[in-house]
């Protein structure tokens, strides 16, 4: 396969202190992959090393089959930084002309640009007077210039209301599907959810898990909760027969079991018949998944 | 390449425009310059020149001062202010080149520094010309002042972008900024004139100061203007140094300042890691 992006062994090391170790990965066209990690786990490094903003100490990275950060890497990749910053006394508009004239584009489709991430009214004021959520827009618009072969997307969502963010994932969806690879980072799995085709997690400088979100929720064989309400009056007699529970301080039982044995559980609660008033199972969320893979390595 | 270092300028020239560096810039010249112009309006009549040189000599003591100055304040935040407001890595992920980034801003900058020198020289010359039209003179020294002004702005402007980049931060480049302009505009010329009255004329003076005059930008500008005029024979005695050093020499470190400024600061740019 033609891979966009390709790391192998990739190791960097900030006064000593690792920040990255071995980390490989492969991104080919069209695909749209989430970096996950806590704060310092080495997201944002390894963005760096990939846009070539930072030298690495050890391993390979190829980016659009280049060097990265050379000029033709650079031609192909566009980046959105976390904090997307730009000069306050220019205009989105300004800038964003300013931004295509840079990638050898027409400046003329500025304002299509911003209308295409709704920023369209206020394309003519100074981006001094913008919210985070537009200034973000106004990253994420410079982001769409050209044809990037490869976007580097820095916790993307982080400023956006849900209704922007779901527009923003159809946006990239449109590039996925033009071909275009999609690196994006987050540090909630609830963020990126479905609409990636492949997580890897990332903790303190290693990537620790790496699939779809099936995968990894398969992988972790985290247990089931399940919460059995008594009927009244059989307390008792329902704690009697559910010995490995635990009760909580409102009276109901509290129970968790491997996925296999979930179903022979349920049978059994069946049976016991009248004593139960109600049942509710819990599987584990995108959360317990995402802290199970992140916090393994530290412990 | 053309087009990327356009865009910045255009780009660099309107941020200065909105934050009224242009205004400033423009604003200072003028006022110092018909300061300059009514003041030097009284010796006149002893040297037998027209106006307008006598004016050009004391526009070149002014320019020394001035303009480097501007250039510093312009140039110092250039690259810790982008670092600061955290515009550097994305503009550093865009397919341009480092040189090109400061080539943009010397034609923005030096575009202002341009327009500054020209109406604030612009103004003093049409004083004198109103009040003495045998002025008209002097235009070809004016001429002279305006260019090597804005190569003079050029070199400080260089290196003020080379600060910029050692610095990281505004505040700690514009202190190497003052620092650097009070040591080769103002000390740097006191250390002469101790070396000079320590040697009493000696063998050291003919020797190490030619050199040490065309190793700074600011006296290499002042004896190319003082030397130039002399030769017109406009300002005799003005100049005791300029005489003995040939127009050549002084015309030569004008012209290479602003080039070595430029590479030292794409040499600084080329060591910043965003």
């Amino acid at each position: 396969m033609n891979s966009t992006l390709t790391i192998s062994r990739l190791t960097k090391r900030f006064q000593g202190v690792s920040a990255l170790s071995e980390v490989s990965l492969s991104l080919g066209p069209g695909m749209r992959v989430a970096l996950l990690g806590h704060n310092g786990a080495g997201k944002s490094t390894m963005m760096k090393i990939i846009l070539g903003l930072i030298p690495f100490d050890g391993g390979q990275v190829q980016v659009c089959g280049a060097a990265p950060g050379s000029a033709r890497a650079r031609a192909q990749v566009a980046y959105l930084p976390e904090n997307a910053a730009f000069h306050p006394a220019l205009t989105g508009e300004e800038q964003i002309r300013h931004y295509l004239s840079l990638r050898g584009e027409s400046p003329r489709r500025a304002s299509e640009l911003l209308e295409r991430v709704g920023l369209g009214r206020a394309a003519g004021r100074r981006i001094g007077t913008y919210s985070k959520g537009m200034r973000q827009r106004v990253g994420l618009a410079q982001a769409l210039i050209g044809r990037p072969g490869l976007l580097v997307l820095d916790e993307p969502t982080s400023g956006l209301d849900p209704v922007s963010r779901r527009d923003f994932y159809a946006l990239l969806d449109g590039l996925a599907a033009e071909g275009a690879a999609i690196l994006l980072s987050s540090h909630a799995l609830t963020e990126v959810e479905a609409r990636t085709d492949r997580i890897l997690i990332l903790s303190q400088g290693r990537l620790v898990a790496e699939g779809t979100l099936s995968d990894l929720r398969r992988r972790a064989a985290l247990p089931v909760a399940l919460i059995v309400t008594p009927a009244p009056d059989a307390a008792a007699a329902l704690a009697a027969a559910l010995p490995q529970a635990r009760q909580a301080d409102d009276g109901t039982l509290h129970l968790t079991c491997a996925q296999t044995e979930k179903l022979a559980l349920l049978a059994h609660i069946a049976t016991l018949g009248p004593q139960v008033a109600d049942l509710e199972v819990i599987p584990p969320s995108l959360e317990d998944i995402y802290s199970h893979f992140s916090r393994r390595d530290g412990q | 390449m053309i087009r990327r270092i356009l865009s910045t300028a255009a780009l660099e020239f309107r941020i200065a425009l909105r934050n009224r560096w242009v205004a400033i810039a423009i604003g200072l010249m003028v006022i110092f310059a018909l300061v300059l112009a009514a003041a030097g309006a009284a010796p006149t009549g002893d040297i037998g020149a027209d106006r307008l040189s006598v004016t050009v000599v004391s526009l070149t003591s002014l320019a020394v001062y001035l303009v480097p100055l501007l250039a510093l304040l312009m140039s110092f935040d250039a690259i810790a202010g982008e670092v600061e407001r955290g515009t550097l890595p994305l503009l550093l992920t865009y397919p341009v080149a480092r040189a090109e980034v400061l080539a943009g801003k010397l034609v923005a900058h030096m575009a202002i520094l341009a327009l500054a020198v020209g109406a604030g020289y612009g103004a003093a010359a049409l004083a004198a010309v109103w009040v003495d039209p045998a002025s008209t003179a002097g235009l070809p020294a004016l001429w002279r002042l305006m260019w090597s002004s804005t190569l003079l702005g050029a070199t400080f402007l260089g290196v003020g972008y080379a600060l910029s980049c050692l610095a990281r931060r505004p505040s700690g480049a514009a202190g190497l900024a003052v620092g650097l302009w009070l040591g080769l505009v103002v000390l740097y010329d006191l250390g002469l004139l101790a070396m000079i009255v320590a040697d009493g004329g000696g063998p050291l003076t003919g020797r190490v100061l030619p050199v040490a005059l065309l190793a700074n930008p600011a006296d290499a500008f002042r004896l190319f203007n003082l030397a130039a005029a002399e030769a017109a024979n406009a300002a005799a005695g003005m100049g005791g140094a300029a005489a003995t050093i040939p127009l050549w020499q002084s015309a030569l470190s004008v012209v290479l300042w602003p080039l070595a400024a430029l590479g030292l600061a794409i040499a600084a740019f080329r060591k910043v890691t965003p």
